[in-house]
């Protein structure tokens, strides 16, 4: 289990906007996230919950405004839509792959109980290609328990996944949040999460007028 | 290093156990060489003298087969993403699948070449010229390649697009292998040539990396 870092690191966003394909999808958001908190995203498709989880992981740039992330550079873990999950190696192979990536030091005890923990115990060598929609998600899950992340951005963490693993997926939220970890999250699905506190995208929405 | 190592092994296992494709790859360059004969006509001369010119144009259309899924893949998966957050810095990683693009068509092809010499002639002599041009000529193939493929990632008609921008740039590349063989089978000496084309991998070494790489985080957002 990968232990926090000792000071509390915290996430700060002003007025931040974001532009894709020449579209202002959101403007003048502000939001605080501090050790142990959760921060839900909701709102329509095209709202831009993807563009803000991206633009928080470093992927894209911020069109406006500043983002403050007091932890190591390393410390954020990113899950988008796609599980890059390759058909050819089995869950054992990925995760050792993304774990050395992710500069952890894959060990083969730490990635059994890393499977074991989205109940994927026994089909570690299986290729990838014969695991099911669901299942390929909960692999994706399991990286979360194998890098150094303090950040964890998840993006829709619920495709695909079933009612057992969905409430997995809360208490491990909430396992992790109390370890001093944070969270945001953008689903459609309703989660338990005790205490999380929700973000609107479409309340940033910027209206429709020519830049 | 060792996420190095890690993806460079990853990349040969994916490629290895999907199969077919390095076959194809060195299937391609066999049946390019084997069309020279069948159209220009035996006449064995004629072969011997077009042939390090042959070999090495089939052998930089072979490279370029396998080009366009450099990054596509890793693209289309979401893995690429990860990769651009995972503290292995880009160029590193860049670097990593340039070489395991290498080790799958280059060197194969490298290993073959003096059969494709043999079948069109040149003289015995002459083959570890063609061999050692090949050994510095290939990698650089591999790397400007790689620069190719992340800056048509995304697009439609990908392959195609590729092809257009990657060949001009293999220009240079081609015309001191394809020297250095002609020197030596002219009994010049080859070494100014294959001086260029290590010249020129010196070069691609550490420059198609960060070309790859800046076209890469463009593609992402």
């Amino acid at each position: 289990m990968p232990a926090p870092s000792v000071t509390a690191p915290s996430l700060k966003a002003d007025d931040l906007a974001c532009l894709r394909g020449g579209r202002l999808v959101f403007a003048g958001l502000s939001f605080r996230l501090a050790a142990g908190e959760a921060l839900v995203l909701t709102g329509p498709n095209g709202s831009g919950k993807s563009s803000l989880l991206r633009l928080v992981a470093g992927l894209v740039p911020a069109f406006a405004g500043t983002l403050d992330w007091t932890g190591a550079p390393g410390s954020i873990a990113y899950l988008g839509h796609q599980d890059a999950v390759k058909p050819a190696l089995t869950p054992r192979e990925s995760l050792r792959f993304w774990a050395a990536t992710a500069g952890a030091v894959p060990t083969a005890s730490g990635i059994t109980a890393a499977l074991a923990a989205v109940d994927l115990a026994g089909l570690d060598d299986l290729p990838c290609r014969y695991l099911s929609a669901g299942q390929r998600r909960r692999l994706a899950l399991a990286r979360l328990e194998l890098g150094p992340a303090v950040l964890w951005l998840l993006d829709e963490p619920t495709l695909g996944l079933d009612a057992a693993s969905v409430a997995r997926l809360e208490a491990r939220i909430a396992r992790h949040r109390a370890a001093g970890g944070l969270v945001m999250l953008a689903t459609h699905v309703p989660l338990a999460l005790d205490g999380a506190r929700g973000l609107a995208l479409q309340d940033f929405a910027v209206d429709e007028a020519p830049l | 290093m060792r996420a190095f190592l890690t993806l460079l092994s990853r990349d040969l296992r994916l490629a290895l156990r999907s199969g077919g494709d390095v076959a194809a790859v060195l299937a391609f360059f066999v049946i390019t060489v084997v069309l020279f004969p069948l159209g220009i006509g035996p006449e064995a001369a004629l072969l011997a003298r077009i042939a390090a010119g042959v070999v090495w144009v089939a052998a930089l259309l072979a490279t370029l087969l396998a080009l366009d899924r450099l990054f596509a893949q890793d693209y289309e998966d979401g893995s690429l993403d990860l990769l651009v957050l995972s503290p292995l810095p880009l160029e590193a990683a860049v670097l990593a699948k340039a070489l395991a693009h290498w080790l799958l068509t280059g060197l194969p092809l490298i290993l073959l070449s003096p059969l494709m010499a043999a079948m069109l002639g040149l003289q015995a002599g002459v083959w570890p010229v063609l061999v050692l041009s090949l050994l510095l000529g290939t990698p650089c193939l591999s790397l400007i390649g790689a620069v190719g493929a992340a800056l048509t990632l995304g697009a439609r008609r990908g392959g195609a697009l590729l092809a257009l921008l990657i060949l001009p740039l293999f220009i240079p590349v081609l015309i001191f292998g394809a020297a250095a063989v002609e020197a030596a089978s002219t009994g010049l000496t080859a070494r100014p040539h294959l001086l260029l084309l290590g010249g020129c991998l010196a070069a691609a070494l550490p420059l198609a990396p960060i070309a790859a790489a800046a076209a890469l985080r463009q593609a992402q957002s």
